[in-house]
């Protein structure tokens, strides 16, 4: 199995300042229940951690939340040792609802990285974010709205860098329902190209 | 990357480590936070010619596995708050009839049903002294997934070498986190399993009081003849009325594991030799505490970590070591509960010692700037 390797977490995302935070990256996968967002944080946390080789450890918010209301995946990076297991300044905030966008934002660091489903997401508290449509996205140009969650891993991948492409290639195939591995493999690379896209934005 | 690296849940993990340890009979009643423990041993344990059974309660559950055991079969239940408040009973029993079994609590937030799907460590007591009557309990506390499939292991051979119940506690937040786990190879974690009679059927007792106070044990259907009961009982297992032999059998239960806590009692430390005050942390919140502690020693404060692995019995002597250490002014004892395992601390630390208790009950867990804040305010 070959190691694929690729870029630290650039300064569009992570901040590495904050010397209690070394060689740590936080992340939260949010929106509403339905969304796929806990399977889509084990197919990260799996891709970092079987394929790519780094620790890692994922936890989720689980109760009633899990049914309709706000839900969440927390997955936190590092190539030492994880002590604490959850979040303690997300160094990268998913929304795909408003409501997730509105509860989290305020558990990003300074300079975190925060991405937004730019549809369902209309009021964004901070003129530091990146936004890409990942549910019209799924719904258009892939046909099943089910894939934001794939769309949305890829669009993490090429604006942090903090998994790799091979990984999460790896892991859609090994985790998408028998039959949807061809769609969920379009979406991963859909989001890969959209995420480029927004981080040139950036850039320029 | 190799085959044996898995990310694996922490419920995943028990069921794993089960599974490696021998286990033979899971009894058990679904319930959050432990289900998946259920879920996937009943899938694994008739590949291998265990048994599953899905029992009517917990208090059918604790029973069946007992009745497991005494066949032969490495034997464990999982279960959290609510259900282990039912198998206290039967623990009680497993205990004096000297059955070898594992019971797993994953801790959900309490009192009664409480919150199904929060994390807890406020069963810490309740597997110390759930049962009535005398009782010495062996409790192992995990803080990783990797920890907790070894400490499953490391459960089974003890209730095999002690010939008792041993309690796996565990909590929500671990029984269901997702971590990178490497599989241990086969052969890599040590399997114990019960000693047996090696004497002439008739020669048998099968609690015979022996000078290392460990009795072989045979099983049903071996051929050997025995009595089990709750009641008080000689070495035959029937019970008795006798003072000398009451005295013998309870002293007994005491000593088979109160002179074995070298053996039994794993405490972990850190950075103690030259610390001003200590975190003591067990299970999930170890990792915020040794967070903390690292933010704080980067901050050049001395400060050092006790975690207690096994967190019953109580290694006194030990302890007192710890506690003793020189420049030592203050514990911090961080516990997602009103205050439990504090008491033990206050048990046993040196006078000028200042006990701290940090507690967290509202279903979150206790976090590194919380354990960071206290430790300067001792400063």
């Amino acid at each position: 199995m070959s190691m694929t390797s690729h870029p630290k977490p650039d300064k569009t995302g992570a901040s590495h300042t904050d010397s209690e935070s070394i060689d740590r990256y936080e992340i939260r996968l949010s929106g509403s229940g339905g969304q796929g967002l806990i399977l889509a944080g084990v197919m990260l946390a799996e891709a970092v951690a079987t394929v790519d080789g780094k620790n890692c450890v994922q936890t989720q918010s689980y109760g009633p939340e899990a049914r309709g209301g706000a839900s969440r995946a927390d997955v936190v990076i590092s190539s030492g040792e994880i002590y604490y297991p959850k979040p303690m300044q997300l160094d990268l905030l998913l929304a795909l609802s408003q409501e997730a966008c509105d509860n989290y934002y305020r558990d990003l660091k300074e300079n975190g990285l925060l991405i937004v489903d730019s549809h369902l997401v209309t009021q964004v508290p901070t003129t530091r974010w990146i936004g890409i449509p990942f549910s019209q996205l799924a719904r258009h140009e892939i046909g099943n709205t089910m894939v934001a969650n794939v769309i949305s891993l890829g669009a993490i991948c090429a604006i942090s860098g903090v998994v790799s492409e091979a990984g999460l290639i790896e892991v859609v195939k090994r985790r998408a329902p028998r039959g949807t591995e061809e769609k969920n493999l379009a979406a991963l690379q859909l989001g890969l190209t959209e995420g480029k896209k927004a981080k040139d934005r950036i850039r320029s | 990357m190799a085959e044996n690296i898995r990310l694996m849940q922490g419920n995943e993990a028990v069921a794993e480590g089960a599974m490696i340890g021998g286990l033979r009979f899971f009894g058990g009643y679904p319930i959050t936070p432990s289900t998946e423990i259920a879920e996937i041993l009943a899938r694994r344990l008739p590949k291998v010619g265990g048994k599953f059974i899905q029992m009517e309660d917990e208090i059918a559950s604790v029973a069946a596995i007992i009745g497991a055991s005494l066949t032969g079969s490495k034997s464990m239940t999982a279960t959290s708050g609510p259900g282990f408040s039912l198998m206290v009973e039967g623990i009680g029993y497993a205990y004096m009839a000297e059955v070898p079994t594992v019971i797993v609590n994953v801790q959900r937030g309490g009192p009664s049903t409480g919150l199904p799907t929060k994390v807890s460590q406020s069963d810490t007591m309740q597997a110390r002294w759930g049962t009535h009557g005398d009782y010495i309990a062996i409790v192992l506390a995990p803080q990783s997934v990797r920890e907790t499939l070894d400490l499953t292991v490391r459960a089974m051979n003890l209730a095999e070498v002690y010939r008792t119940p041993v309690t796996l506690l565990t909590d929500e937040v671990l029984g269901h986190m997702r971590e990178k786990v490497t599989i241990p190879e086969e052969g890599e974690l040590e399997i114990i399993n019960r000693q047996k009679p090696d004497v002439p059927a008739s020669w048998y007792k099968h609690f015979e009081i022996t000078p290392n106070f460990k009795s072989p044990m045979a099983s049903f259907g071996d051929g050997y003849r025995f009595h089990v009961t709750g009641l008080t009982h000689d070495e035959e297992g029937f019970p008795t009325n006798k003072s000398v032999e009451i005295l013998a059998k309870l002293t007994k239960l005491r000593n088979k594991i109160m002179r074995y806590l070298d053996d039994i009692c794993q405490i972990e430390t850190d950075g103690m030799e030259d610390a001003h005050v200590a975190v003591y942390a067990y299970g999930i919140v170890a990792r915020a505490a040794r967070q903390a502690v690292q933010m704080a020693r980067a901050r050049r404060m001395k400060v050092g970590q006790i975690r207690p692995i096994t967190i019953w019995p109580s290694h006194d002597k030990k302890y007192r070591e710890i506690f003793s250490s020189k420049n030592l002014e203050a514990v911090i004892v961080a516990e997602l509960n009103q205050g439990q395992l504090v008491y033990e601390v206050q048990r046993l630390v040196p006078k000028h010692v200042e006990v701290i208790s940090l507690n967290r009950f509202d279903s979150e867990l206790i976090t590194p700037a919380q354990i960071l804040n206290k430790i300067k305010e001792v400063r």
